[in-house]
C-alpha cells in the first residue's frame, strides 16, 4: 500500500473564490496506483466536490489528461510510485491553453473545433470497390501512429505555439490530418495539403518537441507535422514562407555547405517583406550579427564537395 | 425545447451508426452523449470485428458458430442478419477509412478468435474498437451530424403510450432541456459498473437500460452476463481474446494446459473455446486449488513475435499493472465481468417492446441497438468479435427504421413543465443532510453481484443477492452529495447513475432466479444441465411498483436445432 500526497488545482465559477490549491493525503492505495486512482479516491471518499473527467482507466478513452507537476499527462498512465517514490507532493492542474470550466475540467470546444477544421475524414475517388481496397500492410501500420491518438488534448495543452497564436491548428488536429493525407485511399491529398499549408497550419510549428514529449500514446505529432510538410513540398505546394524557408535552406546548404542567412528572408518571405524590414537588417549588419549582402561575404566551407555529394545522394534516395 | 425527428442517446459505435444512418435516410437527427463520443467505451474493444470474408469461410458458418456460441438461445433471424449483412458493414468501415491490418495480398487480415477454428476477426493491431470508433466519428463529422456532447439524459418522455423524447441535463452548466423527438434510439451500452470488478469504463452504468425499463420496455436475457476469461487481477483490465486466438496457452499452477481436460468439453478448440466455457474452466481450476493467488496463467512466450507485432496495448497493460513482460513470463489472469448479452428487447429493426397480456407488443417510438439492446444475436454467450459488429449492423438498421417511422407520424404533444420534475429531484437531493455516499453503495452492489451472480450461481446465493441489493437500495434515499453546485457536478452524476444501476442489478438477479437450468454464461450449480424442453425461451422482465416481473418470450429458430455443445 502506498500514499499519494496531492496538491490539486481548484476552481469553481459559481463561487467568488479565486482559483486555489487543496492538498489531500490519499492513503491505502495499491502499489500500482495511478494519479487518476488517487484522484478518484479523493472524489469518492474525501471530497466529492472535485470535478474531473475519467472513464476507461486504461489509456484508450482519452478523458483524463491533466497537468501533473507542470506537464500534461494522462492521469491513468502516470503511476504515483514512479512520480513520487518517497511520497513527494504531486501537483495536479487542468490542461493548459484551455479555459477551465471547473477544477480539472477544461473547455475542449476549441480542441474539437480544430479537429473539425482539418476535415478529418477520407474522401475516396470514384465508386468504392465491391470488397475492401487493396492496400499494403506496411501502409496501414504506418497510419497506426496517427490513429493511436485518443484525442486527450495533452499535446494541445502544452503546445508552445498555440500559447502565442490561438489560430494555430495545434498538434492533435495536425496529427489527425496526417491520418487522412497519409491514407492511400484518400483521393484528395493535394486539396487537404493546400489548406493545411495556410497560416496557422503545418508551417507554423516551431518544432519545440513538447507535443512529442507529452503524448501518452507515442503519436509524436511533430513528426507527423514534418511528414505533412514533406508531402506538401512533394505536391509542389511551395508558395508559402514555410516551404520557401525549407527549400532555400536546403539549396543554400547544398550550394555552399552552410546556410546563407543574408538571403534567407528574401527567399522565404519575399522582397516586399525584406524591403519593409530592411531597417532591422541594416542594424544587424552594422552590429556584425549578419554578414553584409556583398559578393564574397558568404564563402563556401572547405568540405563543400563532400556536402554536395551527400545532398545529391539524399535527393536520389528520396526520389526512390 | 429542442426538436428532432430522431434522437440517439449514446455516442458510442452503435449510437454513431444509428445517427449516421437515420441521417442518411433523411431524418433530422441528433446524438446526445454524456461524454465526448470518442470517449465511449466502444474504444476499449481490442481484438476485432468478425466478418466471414475468407474463401474457406461463409456467413452461414459464422452464423452457425454464433448460434452455437449463444448456446442456442440467440434469435437466429437476428444472427443471420448479423453475419450476412455484417460483411458489407465491415467493407463500409474499410471504405470509410478503418486501417485494418492486411495480409500479403493487401486484403484485410483476419485472426483467430474464440468459438471458431476459422480466422474471421478483422482487426487493427489490438486497438480495433478505438480505430473503428474514431473513423465512425470522422464519418459523422463529414455528414455534419449534430452531437450534444456531455449531456446526461435523466428521463424519457411518453405521449399516448409512445416515446417522444427525453429530458437531458447539460453537464457543463447543469441546465435541463427537453428534447422532443418522433423516435428515440437508446445506444448507451451495457451496465458493467454494476459489477466489481469489471473490464468496463466508469461511464458504463446502464443508464439506457433503466430509462427504457422505467417507461415499460422489456429487458431480455438479463441473466446472461459475460465473464471474459482473461482480465488482470489488479484492476479488472481486459487482455484480448486475440492472444489466445493467435495461439496463447492457459496454464494452471501445475503448468498444465487445463483446457485440454476432457471434462471442459473443449478438446478440439482448447483455449479458443467460447468465453463461457473457458471462464468456467478457469474458475473450476482456481476453486480446486490449481490456481495461483486466485488466477491462472496466460502464456504468450511461444508467440512472442506476434505479440511484439500486433499486441502493443496488452503488452503495455501487463507491464504497467502486473509487472509482467508477456514475451518472457506467463501473465496471471482471471475471469472478469465484461459484457451484457441481455438488454432492452428489440426486434431485428431495433424496435423495443413492452409487456402485453401473455406476450409483448412494440413500444412505439422507442428503439435500441448495441450492448444496451438485446436483439438477441448473442443469446446466452457472445462470441468475441461479434459485439463491434452488432453495434455497426443493428445500429444501422435501428437508425434507418427509426427515420422511416419518424416520417410516418405527427409531432407529439409535450410541455417543458417536465423540467420542473427533474429540478425538484435535484433540489431534494441537494437538501439532504444524510451521510450515505453513492460510490460506497456502488462498491457494495458490485461486490454482491460479483459474489452471487458471477460465473456460477445457485438459488440460495441469488436470493441472498436479492435481499442484499434490496437492503443497499433502501439506503439510496439517504445518499447525499458534497457538491451542491450545478456546473460539472460529477458527484451528482454518480447519484443519478447509481439509481440506474439498481434497476440493472435487480433485473439481472430476477432473471437469473427465473432461469432454472444452465445455459451459456448462466451456470446454475443447482440446475447444472441445459434443459431445452423447458428453457429454450427468453426470460424477459418488466417494471412494476413491486420490482421486476418475469415473462417469457420464444426463441426464433430458422435453420439450426439445438444440439450438444462441444468445442
Amino acid at each position: 500500500m502506498i500514499q499519494a500526497n496531492l496538491k490539486v488545482y481548484r476552481y469553481d465559477p459559481q463561487t467568488a473564490q479565486e482559483p486555489h490549491y487543496d492538498t489531500y493525503e490519499v492513503k491505502e492505495l495499491p502499489d500500482f496506483a495511478t494519479v487518476l486512482d488517487a484522484l478518484i479516491k479523493v472524489r469518492e471518499d474525501i471530497d466529492g466536490t472535485l470535478a474531473m473527467r475519467c472513464s476507461c482507466r486504461s489509456a484508450v478513452c482519452g478523458s483524463c489528461a491533466f497537468r501533473v507537476n507542470g506537464h500534461a499527462k494522462l492521469g491513468c498512465k502516470t503511476k504515483v510510485s514512479t512520480l513520487a517514490p518517497d511520497g513527494e507532493e504531486i501537483r495536479v492542474e487542468p490542461m493548459g491553453n484551455m479555459k477551465v470550466i471547473k477544477d480539472l475540467v477544461t473547455d475542449m470546444e476549441m480542441f474539437w473545433d480544430k479537429v473539425k477544421q482539418v476535415k478529418p475524414w477520407i474522401e475516396t475517388e470514384g465508386e468504392p470497390p465491391e470488397r475492401e481496397y487493396q492496400v499494403p500492410h506496411a501502409k496501414m501500420v504506418e497510419l497506426q501512429q496517427s490513429m493511436n491518438c485518443i484525442m486527450c488534448g495533452a499535446c494541445v495543452s502544452d503546445c508552445t505555439v498555440l500559447e502565442e497564436d490561438p489560430n494555430f491548428l495545434a498538434p492533435a488536429a495536425l496529427a489527425k490530418a496526417y491520418r487522412v493525407v497519409g491514407d492511400p485511399r484518400h483521393g484528395k491529398a493535394k486539396e487537404w495539403l493546400t489548406e493545411l499549408s495556410e497560416e496557422g497550419g503545418i508551417w507554423d510549428c516551431t518544432r519545440c518537441l513538447e507535443c512529442v514529449e507529452v503524448c501518452p500514446k507515442d503519436v509524436a505529432p511533430m513528426d507527423l507535422i514534418i511528414k505533412l510538410r514533406e508531402k506538401a513540398i512533394e505536391e509542389g505546394l511551395t508558395d508559402n514562407i514555410g516551404a520557401k524557408h525549407v527549400l532555400h535552406f536546403t539549396e543554400s546548404v547544398a550550394h555552399t555547405g552552410v546556410l546563407d542567412e543574408r538571403t534567407l528572408p528574401m527567399k522565404a518571405a519575399g522582397w516586399g517583406w525584406a524591403v519593409k524590414n530592411a531597417g532591422i537588417a541594416i542594424k544587424a549588419t552594422l552590429k556584425g550579427k549578419i554578414k553584409p549582402l556583398l559578393p564574397g561575404s558568404h564563402p563556401s566551407v572547405t568540405e563543400v564537395q563532400d556536402i554536395r555529394r551527400i545532398h545529391k545522394q539524399l535527393e536520389g534516395e528520396k526520389r526512390k | 425545447m429542442i426538436e428532432y425527428d430522431v434522437l440517439v442517446i449514446g455516442g458510442g459505435l452503435a449510437g454513431m451508426s444509428a445517427a449516421l444512418h437515420a441521417g442518411e435516410a433523411g431524418a433530422s437527427v441528433a446524438m446526445v452523449s454524456k461524454v465526448y463520443p470518442t470517449r465511449s467505451h466502444s474504444a476499449a474493444a481490442q481484438g476485432g470485428i468478425n466478418a466471414a470474408l475468407g474463401i474457406e469461410d461463409s456467413w452461414e458458418v459464422h452464423a452457425y458458430e454464433t448460434v452455437k456460441g449463444s448456446d442456442f438461445l440467440g434469435d437466429q433471424d437476428a444472427i443471420e442478419i448479423l453475419c450476412h449483412e455484417g460483411i458489407q458493414d465491415v467493407f463500409d468501415l474499410e471504405h470509410w477509412g478503418v486501417i485494418f491490418d492486411r495480409n500479403e495480398e493487401g486484403n484485410i487480415h483476419m485472426r483467430g478468435f474464440g468459438g471458431t477454428d476459422k480466422s474471421r476477426t478483422c482487426h487493427v493491431g489490438d486497438m480495433t474498437g478505438q480505430t473503428i470508433l474514431h473513423v465512425m466519428y470522422e464519418r459523422l463529422l463529414r455528414r455534419n451530424v449534430k452531437s450534444y456532447d456531455e449531456w446526461f439524459v435523466t428521463t424519457l418522455l411518453m405521449d399516448e403510450g409512445a416515446c417522444c423524447g427525453a429530458v437531458a441535463m447539460e453537464i457543463t452548466s447543469g441546465k435541463f432541456e427537453v428534447f422532443k423527438a418522433k423516435a428515440v434510439i437508446i445506444c448507451t451500452g451495457g451496465c458493467g459498473r454494476v459489477y466489481e470488478p469489471s473490464t468496463n469504463g466508469l461511464i458504463v452504468t446502464g443508464d439506457g437500460l433503466s430509462l427504457a425499463y422505467r417507461v415499460g420496455a422489456l429487458l431480455m436475457d438479463m441473466e446472461m452476463v459475460q465473464y471474459h476469461p482473461t482480465t488482470l487481477p489488479a484492476n479488472g483490465f481486459l487482455i484480448t481474446e486475440g492472444a489466445r486466438g493467435e495461439g496463447a496457452y492457459l496454464l494452471n499452477s501445475e503448468g498444465e494446459r487445463f483446457m485440454q481436460d476432457e471434462r471442459y468439453g473443449a478438446t478440439t478448440l482448447e483455449e479458443k473455446a467460447s468465453r463461457d466455457v473457458v471462464s468456467r474452466a478457469e474458475t473450476i481450476e482456481i476453486q480446486e486449488g490449481r490456481g495461483i493467488d486466485g488466477c491462472v496463467l496466460l502464456d504468450c512466450r511461444h508467440i512472442k513475435d506476434r505479440i511484439l507485432e500486433a499486441f502493443h496495448q496488452i503488452s503495455e497493460l501487463a507491464i504497467d499493472y502486473a509487472g509482467v513482460d508477456i514475451t518472457q513470463q506467463p501473465l496471471p489472469i482471471r475471469p472478469g465481468m465484461h459484457y451484457m448479452m441481455g438488454g432492452i428487447k428489440t426486434d431485428i429493426d431495433g424496435r423495443c417492446y413492452r409487456h402485453n397480456g401473455d406476450g409483448s407488443e412494440p413500444l412505439p417510438g422507442l428503439y435500441s441497438a448495441g450492448e444496451a439492446a438485446c436483439v438477441s444475436a448473442h443469446g446466452a454467450n457472445r462470441l468475441g468479435g461479434n459485439s463491434l459488429l452488432d453495434c455497426v449492423t443493428f445500429g444501422r438498421r435501428a437508425g434507418a427504421r427509426a427515420a422511416e417511422y419518424a416520417r410516418s407520424i405527427n409531432s407529439a404533444n409535450i410541455s417543458e413543465a417536465v423540467i420542473g420534475v427533474e429540478e425538484q429531484k435535484i433540489g431534494d437531493l441537494f437538501a439532504r443532510s444524510t451521510n450515505e455516499r453513492a460510490p460506497a453503495l456502488r462498491l457494495e452492489m458490485g461486490e454482491i453481484m460479483h459474489t452471487f451472480t458471477g460465473v456460477f450461481r445457485e438459488e440460495a446465493g441469488l436470493l441472498e443477492a436479492e435481499r442484499r441489493i434490496h437492503a443497499v437500495r433502501e439506503r439510496f434515499p439517504d445518499v447525499s452529495v458534497h457538491d451542491k453546485g450545478r456546473v460539472f457536478n460529477t458527484d451528482l452524476l454518480a447519484v443519478l447513475e447509481l439509481g440506474f444501476m439498481f434497476d440493472c442489478a435487480e433485473t439481472i438477479i430476477a432473471s437469473a432466479l427465473a432461469r432454472k437450468e444452465s445455459r451459456g454464461a448462466h451456470t446454475r450449480t443447482d440446475y447444472p444441465e441445459r434443459d431445452d424442453e423447458n428453457w429454450l425461451k427468453h426470460v424477459a422482465v418488466y417494471h412494476t411498483p413491486d420490482g421486476p416481473a418475469v415473462t417469457y418470450l420464444p426463441v426464433t429458430i430458422t435453420k439450426w436445432q439445438p444440439e450438444t455443445r462441444k468445442y
